[in-house]
């Protein structure tokens, strides 16, 4: 969309947070611009977050980041459009609109970067977890600590609670493949997750264990 | 002692109570913005700050929308 028809539907250049939402909820060529507008602002933001993460997508090639950033827009747009009611104003327009598309990148993202690998679960965690941190020289503090964790965790949590303890927490499973994979949602999994850190750290504290000292 | 220290960090998540993703995602732009403009984001989103130590992908959505806002 051209300088011309920009100017001749009358719209400004910038674009404050009520017009923006004014031009997104008429009908015909003013909407057609701020439509046209939107696209522009969430695929640059949809770039943005390709850009910030694709070192670690060696493998992506330029076409295929192009797509993921154009696909990240159009769904983000999708996004902005159905939830344009939610739009309170307490922050910037476009600041707000933003986000959708940095989700919807960043989720790819995250999902193609672990597409066809195997979720690491238990027993490769936890050969990670005493593997990494046993040293001669930890303090005896330390070592009753994670001595009184690694217990925690066999004897306190559910099988569910501690895949996905261990799943985001330990290995860095992104919690939306995760939810895919488990055929879940990510707000069902940051429950069973927080669920999980509460038991935890209730069991720390019953056993006299300093956690904000360690922890804090 | 650092990694073992950030280890248990990860493990047991934020003290005190902490907002969802949801209401995360819903909270993020004002929260940016506050935060831009030198205010006091986190009592004015209580959870919002604990919620992002303990959720690695809501606190990379937040790296993402204050780097891209900060430069616009």
């Amino acid at each position: 969309m051209g300088t011309s028809t920009v100017l001749a539907i009358d719209m400004p250049t910038e674009l404050t947070s009520s017009q923006w939402v004014d031009a997104l909820r008429e009908e015909g060529p003013r909407r057609d611009d701020a439509i046209a507008r939107l696209h522009r602002l969430l695929l640059r933001a949809a770039r943005f977050e390709v850009g910030r993460r694709r070192t670690g997508l060696p493998h992506l090639r330029g076409e295929s980041v192009d797509d993921l950033a154009a696909q990240s827009a159009d769904d983000a747009l999708v996004a902005v459009l159905a939830k344009l009611d939610d739009f309170r104003g307490e922050s910037r327009f476009t600041t707000w609109a933003y986000k959708f598309a940095l989700l919807e990148a960043a989720v790819r993202l995250r999902k193609l970067s672990w597409q066809g690998r195997e979720l690491p679960l238990e027993p490769e965690s936890w050969d990670t977890f005493s593997a990494n941190h046993t040293s001669p020289h930890r303090d005896a503090e330390l070592r009753e600590w994670l001595t009184a964790l690694r217990v925690a965790i066999d004897e306190q949590l559910t099988p569910h609670q501690r895949e996905v303890l261990v799943a985001i927490t330990l290995t860095g499973v992104p919690i939306d493949v995760l939810a895919d994979r488990l055929d879940t949602t990510r707000g069902a999994l940051y429950k069973t997750l927080h669920d999980a850190r509460h038991k935890l750290r209730r069991c720390l504290a019953e056993q006299g264990l300093d956690i904000e000292g360690v922890a804090g | 002692m650092s990694k073992d220290n950030d280890m248990i960090r990860a493990l047991l998540g934020p003290a005190g109570p902490e907002l969802t993703c949801d209401q995360c995602f819903e909270e993020l732009d004002r929260f940016v913005e506050l935060e831009l403009a030198g205010g006091d984001a986190e009592r004015a989103v209580p959870g919002m700050g604990a919620h992002l130590r303990g959720c690695p992908a809501c606190r990379e959505e937040h790296e993402s929308l204050l780097a891209l806002v900060g430069d616009s």
